[in-house]
């Protein structure tokens, strides 16, 4: 009916001013706009959507009112935690007009979970959703060698955590072999070098078991190990995993996957590895209990041969008696052998002992290329002024046997 | 990987099993010989295997094509993080 206003300019018909929409909204936008910048509002999270765009958008809600807020793909990626209905949360922002709706609302820069850090509230969030899925049930745990040949350190190679665990494997067992994947652990892309490291030393399968871990440090720092893609690769792991991350206290989702948590890197070195000495000592037990078990069945053989020589007046003739006399002295020979075992071990280990019948063993002297030489007479030769010029003296090999004739000698 | 470390388990058990078995006191002399000679065996093979292992400290390095190479992880926490 009325002409319509250009757009630029109010309107001014029959005596009363006349905005359109358009000038309105624009109006009330200015005002919104300078006045309520740079705020921050408390609400709890309503009426929540996720478009495929990335972007965010919620209701902000007390008990009396509620705000529309929408926040953009960028900063929605980087909020830590995840946004979820019923939350209360902190919200930072500019206040401003959605024009084709004349709507007011809040466009959010930052989001900050009410009464809990937004690190911790993420890491219950994390913990959750993994939890569900199963990555932390105890049936799935793989039980770590006892005695591994390698072991992979995934760590920082700079700063004395790479030392400490260095340190406490080689000095529980002296030759290992220990493979370091260096590692950024905390900052930008940190948790991704992390993941790829394990994936890669599961393609490499030179492994039997892996440390992956760091110092201590604030929540921040730790962070990369409360991240999915870390968790993702321990869970994906072939080979088990011992996650050392920072001190007892803090807990980090690798550790909740890991095969088994290490309280620190120490403790990691001290779960990885037996104690060399130990292990030993306990063979060394071993080898003991065996002689005296033999021992005890030498004296029982004799107690029961014993018996059977005082009813043997009776029963046995005396060849019997005789044969098993016969059988015991073999015995008790051998067993002599087997004491004097024992007491050389006592004091200077099986290990001695076993080498030293390698070693003494003539078969054993002749293959590392010494040889024998006799006289005529079949005497071994020891010095030179034994044998003469142009007597035949034959030589003990390892195979065979030489004759030969003697063209010089010196002393 | 694994094969190494099974058969430690497995020797170590078979130790146990032997030293047991002539610790009963049931054996005749003979079987007790016996015995005794096998658990010796194993316990030079527990030996063996644990002292086969060479020490080395190895660290994964990427070359300028990024493929990783192993090379001595040597020195100090001081001199590594230069």
């Amino acid at each position: 009916m009325n002409p319509i206003p250009n757009q630029t300019e109010t309107g001014n018909i029959e005596g009363r001013t006349i905005h359109t929409v358009s000038q309105l909204t624009r109006k009330i936008k200015r005002t919104l706009d300078d006045s309520f910048q740079r705020i921050w509002v408390v609400g709890e999270i309503s009426n929540l959507s996720r478009p495929a765009s990335g972007h965010l958008y919620f209701t902000l809600k007390d008990e009396k009112a509620q705000l529309s807020a929408v926040m953009w793909r960028s900063k929605a990626s980087a909020t830590k935690f995840e946004l979820r209905v019923g939350l209360e949360v902190l919200v930072y922002g500019n206040i401003t007009v959605y024009e084709p709706r004349g709507n007011y609302q809040i466009i959010v820069d930052k989001i900050e979970p009410k009464g809990i850090g937004i690190l911790q509230l993420a890491f219950l969030q994390m913990r959750e959703k993994l939890e569900t899925e199963g990555l932390f049930a105890p049936e799935r745990k793989r039980p770590l060698p006892s005695l591994p040949k390698r072991i992979a350190l995934v760590t920082s190679a700079s700063g004395a955590v790479v030392w400490d665990m260095i340190n406490t494997i080689t000095h529980r067992f002296d030759n290992i072999n220990i493979l370091l994947y260096p590692v950024k652990v905390q900052g930008e892309g940190a948790a991704q070098e992390i993941a790829a490291a394990i994936d890669d030393l599961n393609r490499r399968c030179e492994i039997d078991v892996m440390i992956v871990g760091r110092g201590g440090g604030s929540l921040e720092d730790l962070w990369a190990f409360n991240e999915e893609v870390v968790a993702r690769a321990i869970y994906a792991s072939h080979v088990p995993v011992i996650s050392a991350v920072g001190h007892e206290v803090d807990v980090t989702i690798a550790d909740l996957v890991a095969d088994r948590r290490a309280l620190t890197p120490t403790d990691a070195g001290q779960i990885v590895v037996p104690d060399k000495r130990q292990l030993e000592a306990g063979l060394q037990q071993s080898a003991m209990r065996l002689s005296s078990g033999l021992l005890n069945a030498v004296r029982n053989a004799r107690h029961r041969l014993d018996g059977v020589g005082t009813r043997s007046l009776f029963r046995r003739t005396v060849e019997r008696v005789r044969m098993y006399q016969q059988q015991l002295d073999e015995s008790v020979g051998r067993l002599h052998l087997h004491v004097s075992h024992r007491v050389e071990m006592q004091r200077s280990g099986l290990d001695a002992v076993a080498a030293k019948l390698d070693t003494l063993s003539p078969l054993k002297v002749l293959k590392r290329g010494y040889s024998i030489t006799q006289d005529e007479k079949g005497n071994v030769v020891r010095d030179a002024t034994e044998v003469g010029i142009g007597d035949t003296i034959e030589t003990r090999l390892a195979c065979g046997r030489l004759r030969s004739r003697v063209m010089s000698s010196e002393s | 990987m694994g094969k190494k470390k099974a058969k430690f388990e497995e020797l170590l058990a078979d130790l146990e099993k032997t030293v047991e078995q002539l610790e009963s006191g049931e054996l005749s002399l003979d079987e007790a010989l016996e015995c005794y000679e096998k658990g010796i065996n194993t316990y030079k093979a527990c030996h063996k295997i644990l002292s086969e292992a060479e020490k080395k400290v190895r660290m994964l390095v990427q070359d300028d094509e990024g493929n990783l190479t192993e090379e001595a992880f040597e020195g100090d926490a001081s001199e590594s993080q230069s």
